[in-house]
C-alpha cells in the first residue's frame, strides 16, 4: 500500500520534470521513467497483462519521441511561456482537483471495487469440468478482450489501422515533389527549411 | 480515494503541458502523461485489496480476483494512445521539416 503512495509521487515528480526541463531529450527520458513506473505500478495493483502492454508501449513511444527530437534539438528556440496564462491555468485546474476530489468521494473506496458486471465474466470463466457456457479461457482479460467485447477490439484494430495510414500519408516523400518545386519558385517564403 | 485524487493531479500536469508550453513535443509530452493518468484511474478503480489476478488456476477463490473489466478496456486503450502519439509525432516532425522549428506561435506567424 505503501509502494502505490511512493511510486504515484514518483511519477508525478518525473512528469513534473518531464514538462519543466529545458533539453527535450531529457524531457523525454523523464517520460519514459514516468511509464516504467506506471508498468511496476499495475504489477502491484494486479494487472499484468497490462503492464506488460503498457512497458512495450512505452517503449516504442519513447524510441519515436527521441527519433523526433534528436536531430532537431538544437534549433529549438528558448520557450517564452506564458506567465499569465500559466497562472490562469493553474487556477482552473486547482479548482478542477478540488471539484473532481468531491466527485471521487461518490464512487465505491480504493480497494473495494463493486464488480457488478465483472462478477458475470468470473461466473462465467472457465470450468475446470469442462462445463458448457464458460469460455474456457483461464485468463478472464483475455476473454472479455477476444471473445464479450470482441467488436471493441475489431474497433481498437480499424483505430490502429487508421493511424498507421494517416503517419504513412503525412511521412511520405513520394507525392511531395511538385510541391517543393512550387516553394523553390517562390523563395521569399520560409528559405532553408528543407 | 487519495489515490485517485493523485492520479487527477497527474492528469492536472499534463493538461498544464498542453495549455503553457509552446513546444510541439512538450505538448505530446503532456498529451501522454494525461492519457497514462487516466488509464491508471481505471485500473486503480479495479483494485482489490489483498485481490488476485484475474486468471483462473485450480487453487484460485473466485471471490478474491481484481475487477478483470477495465482491465480489458485500458489495454485498448493504451494501443490506441501509442497510435495517437505516433501520429502527433509524425505531423509535429512534418510541421518542422516545412518551418524549421517546433514553436507553435512562430508557426502561426509563419502561416500560408
Amino acid at each position: 500500500m505503501v509502494a502505490i503512495y511512493v511510486l504515484l509521487g514518483l511519477m508525478i515528480v518525473g512528469a513534473i520534470v518531464a514538462i519543466e526541463v529545458k533539453n527535450l531529450l531529457s524531457a523525454v527520458v523523464a517520460l519514459g521513467t514516468v511509464g516504467l513506473m506506471m508498468s511496476i505500478l499495475f504489477l502491484l495493483m494486479k494487472a499484468p497483462d497490462v503492464a506488460i502492454t503498457l512497458l512495450v508501449v512505452e517503449i516504442l513511444a519513447v524510441i519515436i519521441l527521441i527519433r523526433a527530437t534528436i536531430k532537431r534539438d538544437v534549433e529549438v528556440p528558448e520557450e517564452k511561456d506564458r506567465p499569465i496564462g500559466g497562472l490562469i491555468a493553474l487556477a482552473f485546474l486547482l479548482v478542477l482537483t478540488l471539484v473532481s476530489a468531491g466527485a471521487f468521494g461518490e464512487l465505491p473506496p480504493f480497494g473495494e471495487p463493486q464488480m457488478r458486471v465483472a462478477s458475470y465474466y468470473l461466473d462465467q470463466g472457465y470450468s475446470l469440468e469442462g462445463e458448457p457456457g464458460g469460455t474456457g479461457a483461464a485468463n478472464v482479460v483475455a476473454s472479455v478482450i477476444l471473445d464479450y467485447r470482441a467488436y471493441d477490439t475489431l474497433g481498437e484494430a480499424t483505430v490502429l489501422f487508421t493511424a498507421v495510414v494517416g503517419v504513412l500519408a503525412v511521412m511520405r516523400k513520394v507525392g511531395r515533389k511538385k510541391d517543393r518545386l512550387a516553394t523553390a519558385k517562390e523563395p521569399t517564403e520560409e528559405g532553408g527549411s528543407a | 480515494m487519495a489515490v485517485y485524487v493523485l492520479c487527477m493531479v497527474l492528469f492536472c500536469v499534463g493538461i498544464y503541458a498542453v495549455v503553457s508550453k509552446r513546444n510541439l513535443i512538450r505538448i505530446i509530452i503532456g498529451i501522454m502523461i494525461s492519457e497514462n493518468a487516466v488509464n491508471l484511474f481505471f485500473i486503480a478503480t479495479a483494485y482489490r485489496i489483498g485481490g488476485r489476478s484475474p486468471i483462473f488456476s485450480p487453487l484460485t477463490d473466485v471471490q478474491n480476483m481484481v475487477d478483470p473489466l477495465p482491465h480489458a478496456l485500458v489495454l485498448t486503450a493504451i494501443v490506441i494512445g501509442l497510435a495517437t502519439t505516433a501520429l502527433m509525432v509524425a505531423l509535429a516532425m512534418r510541421l518542422h521539416e516545412k518551418y524549421g522549428t517546433f514553436d507553435i506561435a512562430q508557426i502561426r506567424e509563419l502561416r500560408g
